[in-house]
């Protein structure tokens, strides 16, 4: 087996253990199980970091076996300077979760757990599958557990926010499905992502694609103006639900313009970059607005989202290095920054119960521990130099401005827009005389949340002040994407 | 002439008729409530016969025997073998529910008139010729009629054997009909002797068509697609649910065989025009199908109306073998048909195991509210109900997203603009579908328990319906094989 099949096929089998170890008894040695098996899965990840090549841009750990012959799909793996990254991320934060519902979670512990296991183990999947298929089949799995984490554990309005969810994705995707299986028969029957990278495609077939994909990806980043599902769905999503939809489901779609839309449909990726530009803009500017006057924290750090990912597709259409790269490294600060500030306002829910920011006032008089955290989370989401959030950002902005002046300028007013509602947020719930009773009697965080709070700390920090590791390994294969979109693959 | 040869083809079918009527004195003598020996002969009959039907299938030849009048071939034994392997699995799910209320007290009919419809499944499957294509359906029917109304204080279950029998009586006349024109037509009721006399273009092409129409008409409803599906929702629901099972199950593969035989076997070379006819069919049956079953309150109802969009599917499998006049798709598409098929029938199985599960005696489990906070109750059956809704709605790792796969890459690959079209229109009503599939999961995970306790299952019932629902899982890890033998069933058919 391996290491890629370890790295997906662990933490599937631990979730299925705990679903068949049953019932509420036994909730302790639950807990312990699944962060052994979160804990486990995460070491199997770290081999593909070090022993990885970043000298070349060719797939990586690649495993290869037939799975289905009658269509030709093979259980490809593999990965590059691209999604490595993203595996590790992926398994960090199923750790951090797992921690973060231990005592949170009284109900169906087993269940909720077996969720999240099997959910990353799905969403590496998605990162590493080289088949187009095998992609399908993961990327749509992960709706089944992430269903049941938001209807089963989540807020009063929560069966709205499943469906929502569900649904508005499933829609997507199913026009992906037609998309998959039209590159299959113009292949000749393939499934094979690196043989449709090749296929020569028209105008038109590949228009058409670049929609069906853009339907799907659009969804899931989410894209401005498909993005009304995410504000509701983080509401009432328990907290850690939130944390992996923001930090890594959200990914899949951004990885998925990369692997899909820019190398299979390059001419028409181009064709149709003014139109990506043009939503990414959007999505950062006018989002920007709206996230300014939410009342609801978790609402409002659900749009700063929005406002982040589009960053990430901008840096994707303007078709250079660090316009890319930036997007990736984007991707993966924010995969900390916004699991960071969902867990931060999880602490606060579970005291109060109320995501509202008028509920709050002068926390730090009471926990002044946990408001340090805060302090540093709300500063990377601004894009504070030092921390994670500037990186990626700081690149985009470069790369735009090589671009065209005003699209870089228009990107970095969303500096502006992040650090206004970021700090004003902060200043509200954290800063000032407290203004409501139940903040008097709030309790600084305990020894478990400090822990996992810690180690996101190190994380954007160490993001911030030292990128050279994040960006070393995807220098290679960025380079030889943005050549590979640069050829027309017109015949 | 009845050689020896002849008798080999039909072995099997002489072995089940024979023990039906074996059965039927023997459980003269049976007096227990629960008819336990009935029911243990019955399922060793069956299980011989399933075993007979897979060698036969496996060793992979095709006879023809009874002067080419049935034909036993890989694709038919592989049907009848799933066939009677379906109809064990409604017996053991549906024993004790009949058993509570008493439909068995009078005698041993549920075994015997399944081990008939049985028969008359694989009449159907087997059959090479009008008239014996014709009695097999009959037989089932036949046997169906009598098996819905097997409750016969029941109101609800003589309602719906009465709307049965009478819609089913009309579309047998309909396929009747059909089957005369074609012979007036073509002068024989032999399906190669039927497909040679057309392929000559001797006969007027609008009388063909006209046969055509009928023969489609009284297929269709046979399928329980849109616009002949009126009996479907009534009987599922009137019916008792074991019987809904019993009908809801196997038939469908003997439908789809008929599919074949006729019109493929038969009547290819008139595919062009009922490739459309399918079309028209498929869209409708996808659209009501999925729209109808979102205001469904009862569970059985819902899953009637879910059913015709599956067949919509089915069809539109059906529909991609042909283009252009040219038959290069056809074994692709007609093996992803009967893919769709036998993983639709897998999943219904289970479906409505868990539904008679929950059923005990004097009380129904029919209403989607029944199934409130079963995951409290019960999070294992929970389990396999949500993995059989998740397989219906066609979300992998599921088998049943691979029947969507294949039926769709079948559509696409048959054809151009408007082809691609009918697969986004057919994804987005399985979109639709989702909803109400979802909407059963949500109550069954995200409501409470109206009602607390056990359920309470005999050990057989457990373990069939885990390795049931284990086998959705599982084929949908690894659903080549399932895949390959239908595509090489499919083959073999074609070629021969």
């Amino acid at each position: 087996m391996g290491l890629l099949s370890l790295a997906i096929w662990t933490p599937i089998a631990f979730g299925v253990l705990l679903l068949a170890l049953g019932r509420d008894d036994q909730v302790q040695a639950v807990r312990w199980i699944a962060l052994i098996g979160a804990v486990v899965s995460l070491l199997v990840t770290l081999p593909l970091y070090t022993q990885f090549n970043v000298s070349t841009a060719a797939m990586q750990f690649v495993e290869n076996a037939p799975w289905i012959d009658r269509f030709n799909i093979n259980y490809h793996l593999g990965v590059d300077g691209i999604s490595v990254w993203f595996i590790l991320l992926t398994a960090f934060i199923n750790v951090i979760v797992v921690i973060a519902g231990w005592e949170v979670i009284t109900s169906r512990v087993n269940q909720y757990m077996a969720a999240f296991l099997i959910l990353s183990g799905f969403m590496i999947g998605v990162f590493s599958a080289l088949d187009g298929l095998l992609f399908y089949v993961f990327f749509e799995a992960t709706l089944i557990p992430m269903y049941l984490i938001i209807g089963v554990w989540g807020g009063p309005n929560k069966i709205y926010a499943a469906f929502k969810f569900f649904l508005y994705t499933l829609m997507g995707s199913l026009l992906m499905l037609i998309a998959l299986i039209y590159l299959f028969n113009a292949s000749g029957g393939s499934f094979d992502l690196l043989t449709w990278h090749k296929l020569p495609l028209g105008q038109t077939a590949q228009s058409l694609l670049f929609f069906a994909f853009l339907a799907a990806f659009a969804v899931k980043v989410p894209m401005w103006p498909v993005h009304t599902w995410l504000p509701d769905v983080h509401v009432e999503a328990p907290t850690g639900g939130s944390a992996v939809l923001a930090a890594i489901m959200l990914k899949l779609g951004a990885y998925g313009f990369l692997r899909f839309s820019m190398p299979i449909a390059p001419d028409a990726s181009h064709e149709w970059a003014g139109l990506m530009i043009g939503l990414s803009l959007a999505a950062v500017i006018y989002v920007g607005f709206v996230t300014m006057v939410q009342k609801d924290m978790k609402k409002l750090v659900a749009y700063s989202s929005v406002a982040h990912m589009g960053f990430v597709t901008l840096g994707f259409f303007i078709f250079n290095d660090l316009g890319v790269a930036g997007g990736i490294v984007q991707m993966i600060s924010h995969g900390f920054v916004s699991a960071a500030m969902f867990l931060g306002i999880g602490v606060l829910y579970d005291r109060v119960h109320s995501r509202e920011i008028a509920s709050y006032g002068g926390v730090v008089n009471t926990m002044p521990k946990f408001t340090a955290f805060a302090l540093l989370f709300a500063m990377a989401n601004c894009g504070l130099p030092g921390t994670a959030g500037f990186v990626g950002e700081w690149m985009v902005i470069l790369g735009a401005v090589k671009v065209n002046f005003w699209i870089g300028m228009a990107a970095a007013s969303a500096l502006i827009f992040g650090a206004a509602y970021t700090l004003w947020m902060f200043k509200r719930v954290y800063l000032g005389p407290v203004t409501n009773d139940h903040v008097k009697h709030l309790k600084d965080i305990n020894g478990r949340e400090f822990f996992y709070l810690a180690l996101l700390a190190i994380a954007v920090l160490y993001m911030g002040l030292y990128p050279k590791p994040f960006t070393d390994v995807m220098d290679v294969s960025v380079a030889e994407l943005l050549k590979h979109v640069a050829q027309s693959k017109l015949n | 002439m009845i050689d020896k040869l002849s008798l080999i083809a039909v072995y099997p079918e002489i072995l089940l008729l024979v023990m039906a009527c074996v059965i039927a004195l023997f459980d003269l003598s049976v007096q227990s409530r629960t008819r336990t020996a009935t029911y243990l002969v019955t399922m060793l009959t069956l299980a011989v016969v399933a075993a007979l039907q897979a060698s036969y299938a496996t060793s992979g030849q095709t006879m023809y025997a009874f002067g080419n009048m049935v034909v036993s071939d890989a694709m038919g034994n592989w049907l009848k073998c799933f066939a009677t392997l379906a109809v064990m699995v409604t017996l053991v799910y549906g024993r004790s529910y009949a058993a509570d209320r008493d439909m068995l007290r009078g005698g041993g009919e549920l075994f015997v008139l399944s081990l008939f419809s049985l028969l008359g499944m694989f009449v159907m499957i087997s059959g090479n010729n009008f008239l014996v294509i014709y009695m097999g359906v009959e037989l089932l029917t036949l046997s169906s009629y009598a098996l819905v109304a097997l409750r016969r204080d029941d109101t609800l279950s003589i309602e719906a054997a009465m709307k049965y029998f009478v819609l089913g009586a009309l579309a047998s006349g309909f396929l009747l009909y059909g089957m005369s024109m074609l012979y007036g037509a073509t002068g024989s009721l032999n399906l190669q002797e039927v497909f040679k006399a057309i392929s000559a273009g001797q006969i007027k092409h609008q009388v063909l068509v006209f046969g055509l129409v009928f023969l489609i008409a009284g297929l269709a409803f046979k399928l329980g697609v849109v616009p002949f599906h009126m009996w479907i929702p009534d009987v599922y629901q009137g019916a008792p649910t074991a019987i809904t099972l019993m009908i809801g199950g196997a038939p469908k593969l003997a439908a789809f065989a008929v599919f074949i035989r006729l019109l493929v076997e038969g009547l290819l070379p008139l595919a062009v025009d009922w490739q459309q006819m399918l079309m028209v069919l498929a869209v409708a049956s996808l659209a009501i199908g999925n729209l109808a079953a979102i205001a469904q309150t009862n569970i059985k109802r819902m899953l009637a109306f879910s059913t015709i969009s599956h067949m919509g599917f089915v069809l539109i499998g059906m529909m991609s073998g042909v283009v252009n006049g040219h038959a290069e798709a056809a074994g692709n598409a007609y093996s992803s048909s009967m893919f769709y098929v036998v993983s639709y029938v897998l999943t219904t199985l289970a479906s409505f195991g868990v539904v008679l599960l929950l059923s005990r005696n004097g009380y129904e489990s029919e209403e989607i509210s029944d199934f409130a906070g079963l995951n409290q109750r019960s999070p294992f059956y929970a389990g396999i109900m949500a993995v059989c809704l998740f397989s219906l709605a066609g979300i992998p790792p599921m088998i049943g997203f691979y029947a969507k796969l294949a039926v769709l890459q079948a559509l696409m690959a048959s054809g151009g603009a408007l082809h691609i079209g009918l697969a986004v229109f057919a994804v987005m009503m399985s979109l639709i579908g989702a909803f109400y599939y979802l909407r059963v999961v949500k109550v069954m995970y995200f409501d409470s328990p109206v009602k607390a306790g056990e359920i309470t299952a005999p050990f057989e019932v457990r373990a069939v319906l885990s390795l049931n629902g284990a086998l959705l899982l599982v084929l949908g890890l690894v659903p080549g094989g399932l895949m390959a033998l239908c595509a090489n069933a499919v083959m073999q058919m074609l070629a021969s």
